[in-house]
């Protein structure tokens, strides 16, 4: 054996662990349930095929597009909401203060509480009865709404508590925000920027990859929102108005025993997903700068 | 790095990684330890309620077990049905789980529990053993699917002390759904401000039988072969029922007075004495002691429609069960363990644990002399009663519940008339059950 061929050996032996993981926890369950989505598989059974089957159902299936239209209100509301306050949060703990810190931390720190417990704690912050929020609003003489029993309401509390988790997207955002050179600031204040025409014409523009990114991870977060709504309002409380496509799709599998219809669902958030990140970049091109292209 | 020493360290990071997972595949694997054998038992308790069972198994671990050479190891497994599905799919089945009668019709549809018929002749365990609701959920498609654990029903349980201060007779709780109506008018009350701060009775709490409301009114699901009923008179009319306190105590209000509440706790609307009635389970009991034991309260049968006193002293009977998955390595050890628990003293330690009644047909004086729940003989006679009824046996019935579910509160929020709501349901379910009836015709000529 040569030495060239000991060295790749050696390198196929190293990466090993992580092929063998690729393939049997990701390639193959991807390729395997692009079969059961043309099948009629319980996971009990051995899996029947039946052509299209699913997806013919699926397009007449009333609470798939209850789910669906649940999934695109998050997201439609939650996305820019989510961009412009963490974007905005990221802005001011950019500031030059003392005891900067203190105040990242603060900030960053409830997205370091597990989903569950967040949900959780939300209940009782909710509560129309007894929750904080209702009790504060109370206390000035308003009364209330039903955070979490009013289908008016429900979809705003959850979109509510995942703006209250979003410290990730801040903190990449800060990230960024820091790279941007400080000559260019200074240029623009030599020309008579003011701070608007400076967050204009030098801050967005150098993190436009960033909110891109970010824009990006969001989509996929939305689309794929499950734990929350799944803790506080379960099989999607009251009358569905916070069932979404994820949650719909776990009952599917395990709850309705109708795994290839699950698969199908799967595949199908999987293009809405692609499609919607491709739209994204597609979109972004004249608006994204890119410093080293 | 030298090629020999990378050589070696990738080699010893492979055996390790191929070592870590071979180690974690064995260790789950359930095997004969010497010359007894070891039978997994999964169940869903926690608590006291897995105290009880766990009392059953070691006497018949320290007993019959031992004589036998079979040691039942007893794991109480959290959201059970989807890791069963998971295990009897993976071909790694626990011997004996404990299941939903709810899931039991679906699991034996899927081919995922075995049937028991033969063993249940081997060991004399027949129909006139049980009482007949226990039977009902036993058998399905004419097959002995699960044996019974400990059985349920539900009662109204009203609060004695505000029936007083009401100025009604505590000992006379109300026989029909308009005596209901009119009591939990008196009983509930507002504040200064106009704000519920009493409800005498709210049809969607605790909100576990919102699938049941037709069969008080004589009505059924479906018709135990391929066509659904949800939608006829009786439902409708007991959804009208339901609608009429949304109509007069106000939708938003009563959800948002309701939703301050939450079960078995210090918080739960009955135990807290904000709600005076309340369709609830044997299991009621346990948590008044431990939460409110003050309570001044009673349980009676839940009324009936005044046109229908055919329907009197209806109940919901529902059961735990056991069942054996298709891939257990053990099923002949396993039964021998369900059969002990089937007989009466076993049966009756595990029923006394619990708190519940007995599935049983025969109940010894003992049961009934040392029971702590005062109401235990009324939970035991209902389901005895011809009006008493079990959850509908069929596959799809999980889905069918959701449906129900969200249509039930389209009505409570005045969102849909309750034929509106009811028919919805009707063309979506009979849809899927439609397409579970093809499905299940295709696999039997596929012989699956």
């Amino acid at each position: 054996m040569t030495h060239a061929q000991k060295q790749e050996r050696n390198g196929w032996l190293f990466v090993s662990p992580w092929v063998v993981g690729f393939i049997g926890f990701l390639a193959y369950p991807v390729v395997a349930s692009l079969y059961y989505s043309f099948c009629d598989y319980s996971v009990l059974k051995k899996p029947v095929f039946t052509g299209f089957d699913n997806f013919i159902q699926l397009a007449h299936d009333e609470v798939f597009w209850t789910s669906l239209k649940n999934t695109a209100y998050f997201s439609v509301f939650f996305l820019p909401l989510s961009l412009i306050v963490t974007l905005g949060l990221a802005m001011l703990l950019n500031a030059k203060v003392r005891g900067m810190a203190f105040y990242r931390t603060i900030f960053y720190l409830p997205s370091l509480v597990p989903m569950v417990a967040t949900a959780v704690l939300f209940l009782w912050v909710f509560n129309a009865e007894h929750g904080l929020v209702n009790g504060l609003f109370a206390s000035v003489g308003i009364n209330g709404p039903g955070w979490l029993t009013d289908p008016a309401w429900t979809k705003f509390t959850i979109i509510l508590l995942s703006l209250w988790g979003a410290g990730n997207t801040m903190i990449i955002y800060l990230a960024g925000l820091q790279e941007v050179p400080q000559s260019l600031y200074e240029a623009a204040e030599i020309d008579g920027a003011r701070a608007w025409q400076k967050t204009k014409a030098v801050t967005l523009p150098m993190i436009s990859p960033v909110i891109l990114f970010n824009m990006v991870m969001g989509i996929i977060g939305a689309i794929q929102m499950f734990t929350a709504p799944f803790i506080m309002f379960p099989s999607g409380t009251p009358a569905h108005s916070t069932y979404f496509f994820a949650a719909y799709l776990y009952d599917s599998a395990f709850r309705f025993h109708n795994m290839g219809y699950a698969c199908a669902m799967g595949w199908i958030m999987f293009v809405l997903i692609l499609v919607l990140t491709l739209l994204s970049m597609r979109l972004s091109e004249k608006h994204v700068y890119y410093g080293g292209s | 790095m030298k090629p020999i020493a990378s050589s070696i360290l990738g080699t010893l990071f492979v055996a390790l990684t191929v070592a870590m997972i071979v180690g974690a595949e064995l260790i789950t694997i359930p095997g004969d330890y010497g010359n007894v054998t070891h039978v997994t038992y999964w169940e869903k308790w926690t608590g006291f309620e897995s105290d009880a069972m766990k009392a059953v198994v070691d006497k018949y671990n320290a007993g019959e077990g031992k004589k036998k050479h079979i040691f039942v190891e007893f794991l109480p497994v959290g959201d059970i049905e989807a890791k069963v599905l998971i295990a009897t799919s993976g071909e790694m089945p626990p011997d004996i789980a404990g299941l939903d009668t709810l899931d039991v019709a679906a699991f034996a549809d899927n081919n995922a529990i075995l049937t028991l018929d033969s063993y249940c002749k081997q060991y004399g365990i027949k129909e006139d053993d049980y009482i007949p609701t226990a039977w009902k959920m036993m058998f399905y498609r004419n097959h002995v699917f699960a044996l019974p654990t400990t059985p349920d029903s539900n009662a109204l349980h009203y609060n004695r002390a505000e029936y007083k201060a009401a100025g009604l007779d505590p000992n006379k709780p109300p026989q029909t759904f308009d005596e209901l109506d009119a009591i939990s008018e008196k009983l509930t009350t507002k504040d200064a401000k106009g704000n519920y701060v009493q409800f005498g009775f709210i049809p969607s709490d605790p909100g576990w039988w919102n699938w049941g409301w037709g069969y008080f009114f004589g009505g059924t699901l479906w018709d135990g072969k391929d066509k659904i009923t949800c939608n006829s008179p009786e439902n409708i009319r007991a959804w009208e029922w339901v609608a009429s306190y949304s109509k007069k105590y106000g939708a938003t209000a009563m959800s948002s007075f309701k939703s301050g509440f939450s079960f078995g706790s210090a918080a739960d609307g009955f135990i807290s004495a904000k709600e005076s009635m309340q369709l609830q389970g044997v299991w009621m009991y346990n948590f008044i002691t431990q939460f409110n034991p003050k309570l001044d309260w009673a349980a009676a049968p839940f009324p009936h429609p005044a046109d229908r006193p055919d329907l009197a002293n209806m109940t919901f009977a529902d059961s735990d069960n056991i069942v054996i998955p298709v891939g257990a390595k053990h099923p002949k050890e396993a039964f021998d363990f369900m059969a002990f628990v089937q007989r009466q003293p076993n049966m009756e330690l595990l029923c006394m644990g619990q708190r519940k009644g007995s599935p049983l047909a025969k109940v010894s004086d003992w049961f009934w002399k040392n029971h702590p729940n005062p109401y235990i003989r009324l939970f035991s006679d209902l389901p005895k009663q011809k009006s008493a009824r079990t959850p509908p046996m069929m596959g799809i019935f999980n889905e069918y519940n959701d449906a129900i579910g969200e249509a039930f509160d389209e009505v409570c929020l005045l969102q849909k008339t309750p034929k509106e709501a009811l028919d919805g349901v009707h063309d979506r379910i009979q849809q899927v059950l439609d397409h579970y009836i093809r499905i299940s015709k295709l696999r039997q000529a596929a012989g699956g």
